[in-house]
């Protein structure tokens, strides 16, 4: 009966051993790619709220109005006030509770600059997303932060100068209590 | 009602008249009855065919899509879940939303990449990640602006179950455990966060943190058996357990793994909530409990006699353990009964006997998960999120039976207090899915 237990037991551990995936602990699947590589699927690459993401490049409100006459003021109205879709532009400190969603624009509501480099790039123009250049980006980013009062303009928007711009929602942005619970160490950007 | 209580009704005879109108009603309602349905059919049937239709009788099933909406190539549509039965979403009527449309993918042509703060940036093919081991789940997904109907003052008399809370499906899942794919990448110290990102026209983003993916994030290739429907991000798409639809990023192609989240566009100006006390929450992630009665419910219309009231509830907290029913407007409640739950993530259905005596009333239900969450009324729901709040509504829905059988939205006006200043705080957030 014992040396019968023996056996089991080392079968065991040999089906053990057989059952182990390659290497390391892994299954060796998925072909490995160079950081050039990467670079070739990254093409809409994220915006980090520090910046990390950002091309070189730059543009002013100037160039961003030209932007936006061409581009957006089809879907978003004059000067940013909303037309087929969403308003974009209105004063520059927070919402309340009173304010209408359809007012819930860059100014009064959105927390991180950055975001908005990003999201240009990555999803707009709506029917031709990801044909604008960087320096146009730039510029519309300006353009926007301006009209919504957030900028005076006196300096281009750039890999520098647009993560340091405060946005004034930020100021009453908070973590989910619940997710805070959840994960104790997160902390917003 | 429990078995033995509706039997003593019936032996009273009280609800053994109901159920000789009952049937006759079946008869007289029933659309066409003629000699034909009394004999087999004379000719032959269709014959085999390779890929199922559903019954041509049924085609008015459909999901609902809002008139009002600017472009049919972001927004929602609804699930019916008023016309459904059992709990599994049959995968042609699983709610959709979307930024850009939905995009045409072949398989044989799709990669995933996952790059960043690991050892080795890896491309994984669909046959790759079809290799690995494989995990199926039943599992809800609900948009975080499922009940936005519900901020609506006064009350849409129009609100039907499926406007009321039909951007939620649950479906079967199979795909393969992201800790997987991430531990074939190795994780490199201080990483506290992905960035998956959509193939579609907007790449949608969002971030997750890593602690989640490990736990039990699918990437899952396959929905109740077969392929991903295109609109549910075919081939390849992220299933994130008991959390808001719209962490869930479909049609996935990258994911970068970082130290920071992006706070994309889809984390900060929508899917953030705006609360009573003036602030703004973000990472509102998890779905709290939920449940709606969809028979009887809004626009339907019903006899004397018996009927089964049934409804849907589910919780991203864990297991659904209790409902409750109220026929009188909330003054008491009854237990409801619920069939077996296939995971603890999963929509249950919930069952319980009623005799309408012909009486206008209200029923509502209300349900707790396993950590003891419920639902609030709308009064305890506004004293904690603002009026002017889209998402994560999740009071207590109430349906008032008319005397004359007709069903309508039972939800009281709100106070001057709650009311918003403008109509239309159903604002264009895009995910409400009617304006």
């Amino acid at each position: 009966m014992k040396r019968l237990g023996l056996v089991l037991l080392a079968l065991g551990v040999l089906a053990g051993v057989l059952a182990q995936p390659g290497g390391g602990g892994r299954y060796q699947i998925g072909t490995p790619l160079t950081e050039q590589e990467v670079q070739r699927w990254n093409i809409r690459p994220s915006i980090l709220p520090d910046g990390r993401g950002l091309p070189p490049g730059q543009g002013t409100v100037d160039e961003g109005e030209q932007v936006y006459n061409a581009q957006c003021l089809g879907c978003h109205g004059a000067n940013g006030q909303g037309g087929v879709f969403n308003r974009l532009v209105g004063e520059p400190f927070p919402v309340t509770k009173d304010v209408d969603p359809v007012d819930f624009v860059i100014g009064n509501y959105w927390q991180y600059p950055t975001t908005l480099f990003d999201y240009i790039r990555r999803a707009m123009p709506f029917q031709a997303p990801g044909t604008l250049k960087d320096d146009e980006v730039y510029a519309l980013v300006a353009y926007l932060l301006y009209q919504n009062g957030v900028i005076d303009g006196s300096e281009p928007m750039n890999a520098q100068t647009l993560p340091k711009v405060q946005m004034p929602a930020r100021a009453i942005l908070e973590l989910d209590p619940t997710t805070q619970k959840r994960f104790p160490w997160l902390r917003l950007p | 009602m429990n078995r033995r209580k509706l039997l003593q009704l019936l032996s009273k005879g009280a609800a053994a008249g109901a159920f000789v109108k009952l049937s006759g009603g079946l008869a007289q309602g029933g659309e066409k009855f003629s000699e034909k349905a009394f004999e087999p059919m004379r000719f032959l049937g269709a014959e085999l065919r390779e890929y199922g239709e559903r019954s041509e009788f049924e085609k008015g099933v459909v999901r609902y899509i809002s008139p009002n909406l600017r472009t049919r190539h972001s927004g929602a549509n609804f699930t019916p879940l008023d016309k459904l039965d059992g709990v599994i979403t049959p995968s042609s009527l699983h709610f959709e939303r979307h930024h850009a449309g939905v995009p045409t993918i072949d398989p044989a042509e799709h990669r995933l990449v996952i790059h960043g703060m690991v050892e080795r940036p890896l491309i994984f093919t669909m046959a790759d990640i079809k290799r690995l081991p494989s995990v199926t789940r039943t599992l809800f997904i609900e948009c975080a602006g499922n009940g936005q109907n519900g901020y609506r003052n006064p009350p849409d008399m129009t609100l039907t179950a499926t406007r009321s809370r039909g951007l939620v499906s649950n479906s079967s899942w199979t795909g393969v455990p992201l800790a997987i794919l991430l531990k074939e990448a190795g994780i490199k110290e201080g990483a506290r966060w992905l960035i998956p990102e959509g193939a579609d026209a907007a790449a949608y983003t969002r971030s997750l943190p890593l602690e989640k993916a490990l736990e039990d994030v699918l990437v899952a290739y396959a929905q109740n058996g077969e392929a991903l429907r295109p609109e549910q991000g075919y081939p390849l798409r992220l299933i994130v357990p008991g959390w808001e639809g719209s962490i869930m990023v479909k049609w996935l192609r990258r994911i970068q793994v970082t130290d920071m989240p992006v706070m994309s566009k889809d984390e900060t100006s929508e899917y953030t909530d705006t609360m009573a006390n003036g602030k703004i929450h973000a990472f509102t992630w998890i779905m709290e409990p939920q449940s709606i009665i969809t028979y009887p419910s809004g626009l339907q219309q019903i006899t004397r006699g018996f009927h089964e009231i049934r409804g849907l509830a589910w919780s991203g907290h864990g297991r659904i353990v209790r409902v409750e029913v109220s026929l009188d407007g909330g003054r008491t409640w009854r237990r409801a009964s619920l069939e077996p739950s296939p995971d603890p993530l999963s929509v249950v259905r919930f069952k319980l006997g009623w005799v309408w005596d012909g009486r206008e009333t209200v029923i509502m239900s209300r349900a707790w998960d396993e950590k003891g969450n419920t639902q609030p009324t709308q009064e305890e729901f506004f004293a904690r999120w603002a009026r002017n709040n889209r998402y994560h509504y999740n009071a207590i829905q109430a349906w008032r039976i008319q005397a004359d059988g007709k069903v309508v939205n039972g939800d009281r006006t709100l106070s001057a207090s709650l009311a918003p200043h403008r109509l239309g705080a159903v604002g264009l957030g895009g995910c409400g899915g009617e304006s």
